[in-house]
């Protein structure tokens, strides 16, 4: 997290220090719009090989286990609501039940990386990865839905890890009291930087998963 | 009293602080220094390109090798493309005099995140690191050009790997910057400072930041793409496993066309600073010229297909792309007329910047009217891939942005060094740069018209008497931009103090006593008016003493603006 506001970061003859938490959630808004637009190019991707291999991608959607898929889901939007929670609390200056709430957020981001894992090596075991001995049987559409499949669920999985990065360095900062009832504008945007990885799950789910 | 105090402060180019010496630079969170730091960092890689652009040019001399073989040609012109783009032409003028002037401008002390400019400061030179690198690590240079085009990217032996993901890093640098500019521009105008009394360079920057933080992600997304593609084998853009390689080249350019945009719109910022200071009158249409920024950038995202006519887009594509090609040229206009109507009945002084924005004017004029004949479908497919393509995004990339980054240093110059350089050795540089880079590029036009296709090392016998003036072209232009920057190298070790307002500017940074301190300002000055006004103050400096002397105007003002 950059997203510090010291703006007279040289303080030394004014002596005071100033913090804009407005333009602290002005330019993670920003930063939103540009992992949106990151994604975005997937699912460009996704749309267009949708509509070109339309057959393929229903024979390799239904491959997928939905099961495993909806809860991660429903992991994702639980650890979304804690997060909320958890902002909610500092406000209230409940810092122990802030901080359960963002262990259980944790917990939560832990937990879909587990099943994902466990999803990705059944994948892998089958012989379904790029080059992969089953993959080179399969039908361009299914290669290239795999090849989606992988780089997208991929990318996303990276943004649960860095959200989780994020989400432990704010739990150290409550305990240092750093962010507090009147200062908690790191821990929004922290929030914030959760739900798009909450967001771009619930868009991942029906297109891999649910569409077949 | 003022001037007491000011001469007591230390300006920021001597200001000691936590840190000393290099560590006071490489450590620095001042918008001042970090431009500084971009400033030499890029003009090394303009030299290093521009060198290798020579040397395509020497290669050109003659038809067959002259002084390199294929494999080589192709690697040069590919890194010539990559790092003018990519380390040049986008980040010089925002993150050079941006980062300077733009906190300045507004009337803040720094940039919204400081910690974060520095950051991207960073990443820039890694990206730089790796660009340099992949010159001389595996199998040498990519051959693919700037464009990286699938399949061949995909392919090629050579290490393109490190080359995109020096573009890519040096793509986060760029959203980084976008990012702060346009907090910056929101939430740090000085009271008074309303959206319509920003000084144009501000909105040319504002526009552009927008492009930088909404464009730039797709293409960081698409050479991440290449790298997987090159590792793995995913199989999106490769059609032997049923890619589409044409999808690759639409969110290249979904990208790569809005950059042009990024690579102009500050240029075009500062030709309307430029403008009004040397016309000594207010500027023609601000407005329009505020608002056209933002048309340019907003149309610019809708006609990326135009660089795809001849790849295989249906009819109905191209002629929409064609169409609202067309479109872009009306918010450009808006601004060239503007700037001419500017020029109308003013009290004119001609001056080293004046002369290299008539220059700017004069070449991307050429630029701007040739690319109609690549926006219209029919012309495009006679000239597509032809030397008329190379001429074209020369005259607006380098006659556009490059004639007004050297414009920009002359304007800016004696308030970033405090020092003045010889006016008559620039004016001479400047018309040997015009004749030269005539001479340069406007035969490619005629080649192009020809047949002579790009990013060949080899050429028919019925061009060499173009290729030759061509070449000894390149050769002028080199001498008159080493000539321009060794007037201003000697200016800044030997030059003569610079006034505090040498041109007679109306901007912020004018107001400013000898060179910026560190802080910028003493006290945050407040806004009673426009930009451009030349016959009435329209900044009180420091407020606390003035605002009681003043008839109420600038506590009106202060409510109209930003509270802090």
């Amino acid at each position: 997290m950059t997203e510090y506001t010291e703006t007279a970061e040289h303080v030394h003859e004014s002596g005071h220090m100033h913090r804009d938490d407005e333009a602290s959630k002005m330019a993670m808004w920003l930063f939103l719009f540009t992992e949106l637009l990151l994604f975005g190019g997937m699912f460009l991707l996704y749309g267009a090989y949708r509509f070109q291999y339309a057959d393929g991608f229903k024979v390799a959607a239904a491959d997928m286990n939905s099961f495993i898929g909806a809860v991660n889901t429903i992991i994702l939007l639980t650890s979304s609501l804690s997060v909320a929670l958890s902002i909610g609390a500092i406000q209230r200056n409940q810092k122990k039940l802030a901080l359960a709430m963002l262990w259980f957020t944790l917990l939560c981001g832990l937990g879909f990386l587990v099943n994902k894992y466990f999803e990705w090596s059944h994948e892998i075991s089958n012989g379904i990865y790029p080059g992969g001995p089953a993959l080179q049987e399969m039908s361009n559409g299914q290669v290239i839905y795999f090849g989606l499949y992988y780089v997208m669920t991929g990318l996303h999985g990276l943004h649960v890890i860095v959200g989780m990065v994020f989400l432990a360095v704010m739990i150290a900062f409550i305990q240092k009291d750093i962010i507090t009832n009147s200062n908690y504008q790191k821990l929004e945007n922290a929030g914030l930087y959760w739900h798009l990885v909450d967001v771009i799950w619930i868009f991942l789910f029906p297109l891999f998963y649910l569409l077949h | 009293m003022a001037n007491e105090i000011l001469a007591r402060e230390p300006n920021y180019l001597e200001y000691q602080g936590k840190h000393k010496g290099i560590a006071g630079w490489l450590l620095t969170l001042d918008h001042k220094r970090i431009g500084l730091m971009y400033l030499m960092a890029i003009m090394v890689f303009f030299f290093v390109a521009m060198t290798l652009g020579v040397l395509m040019r020497l290669e050109m001399l003659t038809p067959g090798e002259t002084i390199m073989k294929p494999q080589t040609y192709n690697s040069v012109f590919t890194l010539h493309g990559v790092i003018m783009v990519f380390l040049f032409i986008i980040p010089a003028i925002p993150a050079v005099f941006g980062n300077f002037f733009l906190p300045i401008q507004l009337g803040a002390k720094d940039v919204a995140f400081p910690r974060l400019n520095l950051f991207s400061w960073y990443l820039y030179i890694l990206g730089a690191i790796l660009a340099v690198a992949s010159l001389f690590s595996g199998s040498g240079a990519a051959d693919t050009g700037w464009t990286f085009y699938v399949p061949y990217s995909i392919r090629s032996a050579q290490n393109v790997t490190m080359t995109t993901m020096a573009a890519f890093v040096l793509g986060f640098s760029s959203i980084v910057t976008g990012l702060n500019f346009v907090v910056t521009i929101h939430r740090l105008r000085a009271p008074g400072m309303t959206w319509f009394r920003m000084p144009l360079f501000a909105w040319g920057l504002y526009a552009t930041s927008w492009i930088q933080v909404l464009a730039t992600p797709v293409i960081g997304i698409t050479l991440a793409l290449i790298m997987l593609e090159r590792f793995l084998g995913i199989g999106v853009f490769d059609p032997a496993l049923g890619g589409d390689p044409i999808l690759y080249q639409h969110l290249f350019w979904i990208y790569s066309h809005p950059a042009v945009y990024i690579m102009i719109l500050p240029a075009m910022g500062v030709v309307s600073e430029i403008l009004p200071t040397f016309a000594r009158k207010d500027i023609f249409g601000y407005k329009q010229i505020a608002i056209s920024s933002l048309g340019i950038a907003f149309i610019g995202y809708l006609v990326w297909g135009h660089h795809m006519f001849v790849s295989g887009m249906s009819d109905a594509s191209r002629i929409v792309f064609s169409l609202l090609t067309f479109l872009v040229a009306i918010p450009t206009g808006v601004k060239i007329f503007n700037w001419v109507a500017t020029l109308y009945k003013a009290s004119i002084k001609f001056s080293a910047p004046f002369y290299y924005v008539l220059a700017f004017i004069f070449i991307f004029s050429i630029g701007g009217l040739t690319g109609l004949v690549l926006g219209a479908l029919a012309t495009d497919i006679h000239v597509t891939d032809t030397y008329f393509v190379v001429a074209h995004f020369h005259y607006v990339m380098f006659g556009g942005m490059g004639i007004m980054f050297f414009a920009t240093m002359h304007y800016w110059f004696p308030k970033m060094f405090g020092k003045m350089y010889s006016e008559k050795i620039a004016i001479i540089a400047c018309t040997q740069i015009i004749i030269g880079f005539n001479m340069l590029y406007f035969p490619m036009f005629i080649m192009g018209y020809m047949g002579m296709p790009r990013r060949y090392y080899d050429y028919l016998p019925q061009f060499q008497g173009w290729h030759i003036l061509s070449t000894v072209g390149s050769w002028i232009l080199v001498t008159g931009i080493v000539f321009m920057f060794g007037n201003l190298l000697y200016a800044l070790l030997k030059g003569p103090k610079a006034p505090d307002n040498p041109w007679g500017g109306t901007t912020l940074e004018w107001r400013i006593k000898g060179l910026p301190t560190l802080e910028n300002f003493e006290e945050i000055p407040v806004v009673t008016g426009g930009p451009y006004v030349h016959d009435r103050p329209t900044y009180i400096m420091h407020p606390s003493k003035e605002i009681q002397h003043t008839n109420g105007d600038a506590k009106k003002a202060e409510k109209e603006g930003v509270s802090h």
